[in-house]
C-alpha cells in the first residue's frame, strides 16, 4: 500500500508541464489525488514520472464570460461547491458536486481531474455532459477545444493525447429561472454511483417544457445523453404520466455489467432516476407554477 | 537510485525540516518522520477517513498526498487541537462526555473533520453531522457517540447559544 518508485516533478507553468509530458515516458499527472494517489497506493498504475501540477499557476478560477461559465482545471471541487457564481448560473454543478466524495475529498479534488480521470459513474463528468460543456486542453502543439460529447474515448480514456492536459472548462448557462435535478443512487453516501441522472428542463411562461436535457452516468462506459426522452418532454406540461414515459425511454441504453450490478438492473435505475430528475426539476421551474 | 526532496513544514506550530523520497506518503511522513503517531492509518487508500489532517485550516486525507507536496504549508494533526496540554479542545471533551469513542482508531479523523465541519456548519441538524462524518469509518461505536458529541460541541462553541 505504498507508491512504487517514480521521479517526481513539479512543475510551475503549463508549459513546463506539457513539455515534461511530450519529454517522458510513462508519465502521470498528479492533480487533487483522490483518485490517482489511491491507484498509486495499490500500484495498479506504476508511472515512471509524476507530474504534480498543484503548483502550477493560473489553472483555478471560476468567472462568467460571455453567458458562460469557465472554470480552470485545478479548481478544488470545494471551491465550486461554496462559489455564488455557480449556484446562481449553473446550480446543477453544485447539487452534482454535493454528491462527490466527500468535504476531506472535495478539499483537494478538482474539475479536471475528475475529468481526466473519467470514471463512468462519477458525477462532474455526468453534469459537464448534461451541460454540454467545452474541455479546454492544451498541448506542445498549442491549445484545442473539446465537446464534452466527444470527450470521452472508451471506458476512462479521455480522447486527449498523451501530451495534452486539460487547462479549463466551459458551462454554457441556462436561463434564469430554469428547473434542475440531480439524482443518484449509491451503496454508500460519498461512494461513486451505481446510477446517476442530470436533467435541466427550461419552461416556458404558462407551464410548457421548451427544452430539456437528459443525461445518465453509470449506465453507459462514459454519460449518456438520452434524446429520446428530452424529445419526448419537449412540450409537456408536467403530468406524472408524462414523465414516467420519457423515463421510460431510458430502458433500452446500452448498460455496462460489472460486480455491483447486471445491465438489467442499471437500465431500471436509469428509469427511476431520471425520472426521480425529471420531477425534481419540474419542481424548481419558475414558470412550473 | 531514490528520488529525493527537502521538505519544510509546519505542524502544529513547530516547524520540522527533512529530506525524504518523494514517493513517501504525506501519512508516514507525520508518523514516521516527525513521530506523530496520533493521525492513524486505516486503509491507505482513502477509504477510512482516520488519517485525516488539517492543511492550512481544511481537512485533507494525508494518505492520499505526499510528503513533498506539503513544503512551506502549516498542518494542524490531532496533537494540535487543544489548547493545551492540559485542556482538551470542546469537541475533544464532548466526545468523553458522549462517549464518541471507544477503541480510538478513528477519533483522530473524526476530531479533524468535524472541526471543520463545524465551522463550515456551526448549528447542524443531526443528518447534515451524519454525512459529515460519512468519509469516516468506526468500527466500534456505532457511530451514535459520535453523532451526540458532534451536536453537543456544536452548542458547546456557540457558547450555548443554541437552546
Ligand atoms: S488511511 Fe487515509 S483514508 Fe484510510
Ligand atoms: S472508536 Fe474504535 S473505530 Fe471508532
Amino acid at each position: 500500500m505504498k507508491p512504487p518508485p517514480f521521479k517526481y516533478h513539479d512543475p510551475r507553468t503549463v508549459a513546463e508541464t506539457v513539455e515534461l509530458l511530450a519529454r517522458n515516458e510513462n508519465a502521470k499527472i498528479l492533480a487533487g489525488g483522490q483518485s490517482l494517489m489511491p491507484m498509486l497506493n495499490m500500484r495498479y498504475v506504476q508511472p515512471d514520472h509524476v507530474i504534480d501540477i498543484n503548483r502550477v499557476e493560473g489553472l483555478s478560477y471560476i468567472r462568467e464570460a460571455g453567458g458562460r461559465l469557465e472554470i480552470g482545471a485545478m479548481t478544488r471541487q470545494r471551491e465550486i461547491e461554496y462559489a455564488d457564481l455557480v449556484a446562481r448560473r449553473a446550480p446543477i454543478v453544485r447539487e452534482a458536486i454535493l454528491n462527490v466524495g466527500h468535504r476531506q475529498t472535495r478539499n483537494r479534488g478538482t474539475l479536471g481531474g475528475s475529468l481526466s480521470h473519467l470514471d463512468p459513474a462519477a458525477e462532474l463528468p455526468l453534469v459537464s455532459a448534461a451541460l454540454e460543456a467545452t474541455v479546454h486542453v492544451q498541448g506542445p502543439k498549442g491549445k484545442r477545444d473539446i465537446a464534452m460529447a466527444e470527450f470521452p474515448a472508451g471506458y476512462m480514456s479521455p480522447s486527449i493525447e498523451l501530451d495534452e492536459m486539460v487547462i479549463g472548462v466551459t458551462l454554457p448557462v441556462w436561463p434564469d429561472g430554469h428547473g434542475y435535478g440531480f439524482v443518484e443512487f449509491s451503496r454508500r453516501h460519498g461512494d461513486f454511483a451505481i446510477v446517476a441522472a442530470a436533467v435541466l428542463l427550461d419552461v416556458e411562461a404558462g407551464g410548457k417544457i421548451k427544452r430539456a436535457s437528459v443525461t445518465v452516468g453509470g449506465v453507459g462506459p462514459s454519460p449518456v445523453r438520452c434524446r429520446d426522452a428530452e424529445k419526448a418532454l419537449t412540450g409537456e406540461k408536467g403530468a406524472e404520466a408524462a414523465f414516467r414515459a420519457a423515463a421510460e425511454t431510458c430502458r433500452t441504453i446500452d448498460a455496462m455489467e460489472d460486480v455491483y450490478a447486471p445491465a438489467w438492473y442499471r437500465q431500471h435505475l436509469a428509469t427511476v432516476m431520471t425520472r426521480r430528475a425529471m420531477v425534481a426539476a419540474f419542481g424548481r421551474a419558475a414558470n412550473a407554477r | 537510485m531514490k528520488d529525493m526532496r527537502k521538505v519544510s513544514v509546519t505542524v502544529n506550530g513547530k516547524s520540522y525540516a527533512r529530506e525524504v523520497e518523494t514517493r513517501l506518503l504525506l501519512s508516514d511522513f507525520i508518523r514516521h518522520e516527525l513521530e506523530l503517531t496520533g493521525t492513524h492509518v486505516g486503509c491507505e487508500h482513502g477509504v477510512c477517513g482516520a488519517c485525516t489532517i488539517l492543511l492550512e485550516g481544511r481537512t485533507a486525507r494525508s494518505c492520499l498526498m505526499l510528503a513533498v507536496q506539503v513544503d512551506g504549508a502549516n498542518i494542524t494533526t490531532v496533537e494540535g487541537i487543544a489548547p493545551s496540554e492540559k485542556e482538551l479542545h470542546p469537541l475533544q471533551q464532548a466526545f468523553m462526555d458522549n462517549h464518541g469513542l471507544q477503541c480510538g482508531y478513528c477519533t483522530p479523523g473524526m476530531l479533524t473533520t468535524l472541526i471543520e465541519f463545524l465551522q463550515d456548519n456551526p448549528d447542524p441538524t443531526e443528518h447534515e453531522v451524519r454525512v459529515a462524518i460519512s468519509g469516516n469509518l468506526c468500527r466500534c461505536t456505532g457511530y451514535q457517540g459520535i453523532v451526540d458529541a458532534a451536536l453537543d460541541a456544536a452548542k458547546r462553541l456557540q457558547g450555548g447559544k443554541r437552546a
